[in-house]
């Protein structure tokens, strides 16, 4: 029997450089937990080097953290990529580091890019430019995602820059998303008849906090038997009564 | 003023080659948000973009815009240039950056109403 599972599947860290630094995984981790959410994702810009962290924290508060990271297309339309594991993310950003567009972070213009522990210690500093976009197109982008195994999802598809309708007019037919974020910005009633020629795709929202006071401030019922990657995977294709709501 | 003369004017590399130039461009637009250019261009503009996404041929086409100049050397991929083919867009591109390509088809009379 399908049991209800809160997720909120975009949140920012201090990794990436427009979020606050706040942005801790403990400091997620903990309002994560006040606030009664099951499952999260740290999406940072092009990078996944604080999930780990995030990850080990949540388990501890019994928060599922799903691995994944937020890649900006040649096109610069926001992909999500979730992943199984770790190891998949990691592969993922492996091909985003090689397809980046080179150049090094400007702290003082864009923003810290902090990696950090379990205790907020700070442990580096990311140079890349992960404000930056890939030389990967959309099609490319989702293809690999879902070669690795994860599920892609387009981000905030009612925001004009970043989001893929903006960016490309309309969603390419013949890419298969595996789900679309509505974002926080748009009543959903409004965003279900705004986009009703993609209903065939299902839809999720999230936050996309960039600071802890936004966390949760739009997320997904997940209704599966467990609260594992592959339940959430069937719940987005509707398979034997599990569904999700936003 | 017809498509052929501003190919010609501006050097421009012919992507599409099977495609006839002589029509009529009516004006100008330049956005790389292709929902910009749904909402802003019009019949008949030249429209320039950096953006060489397959959706442009369809965005074109949807707006009955008379071609497409890409900037700064971008190519088309191959989908891009079948589907303009097939949607009768002409695809052009230079190796100058847009301002440059901008100011010289206001400086030929083209206008964005």
């Amino acid at each position: 029997m399908p049991v209800e599972f809160i997720a909120d599947l975009h949140i920012h860290s201090c990794l990436s450089p427009c979020a606050e630094l706040s942005m801790t995984p403990r400091g997620i981790v903990e309002k994560a937990a006040s606030i009664g959410i099951n499952i999260l994702a740290v999406c940072d810009h092009n990078s996944v080097e604080n999930v780990e962290v995030t990850r080990d924290l949540a388990r501890k508060k019994g928060i599922n953290v799903v691995p994944g990271l937020e890649i900006n297309s040649s096109e610069e339309a926001h992909i999500l990529g979730l992943f199984r594991d770790l190891e998949s993310a990691f592969k993922m950003q492996e091909i985003v580091y090689e397809n980046l567009q080179p150049g090094e972070n400007d702290e003082d213009r864009f923003g810290m890019q902090v990696v950090v522990n379990e205790i907020d210690e700070v442990l580096g500093f990311n140079k890349r430019l992960l404000i930056g976009s890939t030389n990967l197109t959309v099609n490319k982008l989702v293809e690999s995602i879902q070669g690795l195994g994860g599920v892609a999802i387009a981000s905030h598809i009612d925001r004009e820059g970043f989001g893929i309708i903006g960016q490309l007019g309309f969603i390419p037919p013949d890419i298969k998303f595996d789900a679309l974020e509505i974002s926080y910005r748009i009543k959903h009633s409004e965003a279900l008849i705004k986009f009703d020629e993609y209903r065939h795709i299902p839809f999720v929202s999230s936050s996309d906090a960039h600071r802890i006071e936004d966390i949760g401030r739009s997320t997904t019922r997940f209704l599966m038997n467990h609260s594992t990657f592959e339940e959430m995977g069937l719940a987005l294709k509707g398979i034997d009564g599990r569904r999700v709501r936003f | 003023m017809k498509l052929q003369e501003i190919v010609d004017s501006l050097s421009l590399s012919i992507k599409t080659p099977a495609l006839d130039l002589n029509r009529e461009v009516t004006g100008g637009y330049v956005s790389d948000l292709l929902s910009d250019v749904i909402g802003n261009s019009k019949e008949g503009y030249i429209w320039i973009t950096l953006q060489i996404h397959l959706n442009i041929v369809a965005v074109a086409s949807l707006k009955g815009l008379a071609g497409i100049i890409l900037v700064n050397n971008r190519t088309p991929d191959e989908d891009t240039l079948k589907k303009a083919l097939e949607e009768n867009i002409p695809i052009m591109t230079s190796s100058l950056p847009t301002f440059e390509i901008v100011g010289r088809l206001y400086n030929l009379g083209l206008r964005c109403q």
